[in-house]
């Protein structure tokens, strides 16, 4: 690991700016993620902005009847919160699918949405990646791709976006909230947030430089069945093959979203039309144009047959 | 009887001999990668050839404060067990995978390798070494004596921080991946221990036995 200078920031517009004008700084909070990869030389941050004391760990009711959940808190503490359980329960059974009892009482809301790939030519430092080292080439096309993207893929990138909790974010419709180095505020949709690889897989996310996450809000709940059905080679402390996160509501109309299956979470509105209808159907148009490769076709059946294991759930 | 004459060398020295012995090895190999054939080997930042920088970490671990200077890259794992010399918090994998470097820091279990000690400035650590002392054993210890909760014993300390959190979570209410039901009160159940036991790996396969120790206490505390 290269030597890094450290400072705790004070407020997330001082932080913000920190960030803007120190070359080589990267924030850290939970720092689950970040420091597992600065210990590969994958990341190699000179200065850290810790935003740990920026106050940013409460939950609370926004004026339009939904939750306003700052960046800092952990994702134990958002899974184990009365209200999400009761009117958000896809995002807390998300968040308790994902990493470990450790993990989640240090990772943060904000970091878990800037969570890197699991990609393991990503971390792999002796051979291309064109997210770790643009324009270099992407060793996983041609590579062991079992665990890779479906859909939305490009010929410089076919990594997957690890996240459970992203996952029922998008679902829900979350905002991203944001200052940047400026002092300027501003609400990014979650549908908008995370990118696909495109040409440029290194940039994840709608962030611009210096830019920090201050809360992520939802809406007023949905009322519904909240399920989130997560498939893994382990039953515990495992990255997705495939998950499903659905809310269903009486009338059988309803949100799907998936993870384990392209660079962002995936959700094809118009898809959801097809719910009454039944799992192939919405299948069929949420993964219109997938482009597996011959290691990970079966998520293609894989997302159809634990869509309707949830479906049949939620009518019971 | 062979005569050692006067080598005293503890398992410690000798362990510690080894890993320096197989580091240098490793060294060759490392270089090999800046090789110009690698050309996808990350070009050296800036800042490599950049000294250190130290900082003062002021630390309660088990109700003693230390005051250290630190190089900032030290994460919590190498704090305790380099510089303060508890030892018994175990580094195994290094990355958050496996759980031998479990802790307690203010009050919630963490992978100590997965953390910053200059992050923990002020705050309060709990070890393996003050959850109970050989004379004096935490129930959790004396449970996983008693049902044999452990073959090598290299898993052993943050199975038992992680066992003895998870029955505080359970008591505090936070739901686990198994709970049927996210609105209601969470089982001290067997089910519900190896979930939240998911973190924390055991290669000689003791699973079974820390469960009955999980068991064992969290019936007596009940």
């Amino acid at each position: 690991m290269n030597p890094f200078s450290y400072e705790r920031a004070k407020t997330p517009a001082e932080a913000a700016a920190a960030a803007a004008r120190t070359p080589g700084s990267r924030f850290i909070a939970g720092g689950t993620n970040l420091l597992d990869l600065m210990k590969l030389g994958i990341e190699s941050p000179s200065h850290l902005i810790d935003v740990n004391g920026l106050r940013l760990d409460k939950i609370e009711p926004t004026a339009e009847g939904g939750l306003r959940v700052g960046a800092l808190v952990r994702n134990t503490d958002l899974a184990a919160d009365t209200r999400v359980r009761r009117d958000y329960g896809v995002l807390s059974r998300a968040l308790l699918a994902g990493a470990s009892g450790q993990l989640r009482n240090k990772a943060t809301t904000a970091g878990n949405l800037l969570q890197r790939t699991r990609c393991p030519y990503f971390y792999d430092t002796n051979l291309p990646c064109n997210k770790r080292t643009p324009g270099s080439g992407c060793s996983a096309i041609g590579g062991v791709t079992r665990q890779h993207a479906v859909i939305g893929v490009s010929e410089a990138c076919i990594a997957t976006h690890p996240s459970d909790m992203a996952v029922a974010m998008r679902l829900l419709d979350a905002s991203v909230e944001t200052v940047q180095p400026n002092g300027a505020a501003r609400v990014i949709p979650i549908a908008d947030f995370h990118r696909l690889p495109g040409n440029t897989p290194h940039i994840e996310t709608a962030l611009l430089p210096g830019e920090l996450i201050t809360a992520v809000t939802l809406p007023r709940p949905l009322g519904g069945v909240h399920a989130y059905r997560k498939v893994r080679d382990r039953a515990s402390y495992a990255f997705a093959l495939v998950s499903v996160a659905t809310i269903v509501q009486r009338d059988g109309t309803g949100r799907v979203a998936l993870g384990g299956v392209a660079h962002k979470p995936w959700r094809v509105e118009a898809a959801e039309a097809d719910l009454p209808r039944g799992a192939r159907a919405v299948t069929q148009r949420l993964l219109e144009g997938a482009m597996p490769t011959p290691e990970n076709t079966f998520k293609v059946a894989l997302t159809e047959r634990t869509l309707g294991a949830v479906l049949l759930q939620a009518k019971r | 009887m062979e005569d050692f004459g006067d080598i005293r060398m503890s398992r410690r020295d000798l362990l510690k001999a080894g890993a320096a012995s197989a580091t240098a090895a490793a060294v060759p190999a490392a270089q090999a990668q800046d090789s110009p054939t690698n050309v996808n080997t990350p070009s050296p930042s800036p800042n490599a050839s950049r000294p250190p920088v130290v900082a003062s970490v002021t630390l309660d671990v088990n109700g003693r404060r230390h005051t250290l200077k630190l190089d900032t890259r030290t994460t919590l794992l190498d704090a305790l067990r380099e510089h303060l010399h508890l030892t018994g918090t175990k580094k195994g994998c290094d990355h958050g995978q496996c759980g031998a470097c479990t802790v307690m820091a203010d009050g919630r279990r963490i992978n100590a390798c997965l953390s910053l000690a200059v992050m923990h400035d002020g705050g309060k650590v709990t070890t393996i070494e003050g959850l109970g002392t050989p004379n004096s054993l935490h129930p959790m210890q004396a449970a996983f004596v008693k049902h044999d909760g452990y073959q090598c014993g290299y898993c052993t300390p943050g199975q038992i921080c992680s066992a003895v959190a998870v029955l505080d979570e359970i008591r505090q209410g936070i739901p686990s991946h198994v709970s049927a039901d996210l609105n209601a009160r969470p089982q001290m159940s067997v089910v519900e221990f190896r979930e939240r036991m998911s973190g924390n790996i055991c290669r000689c396969g003791a699973y079974a036995n820390i469960a009955d120790a999980m068991t064992e206490v969290a019936g007596r505390q009940a």
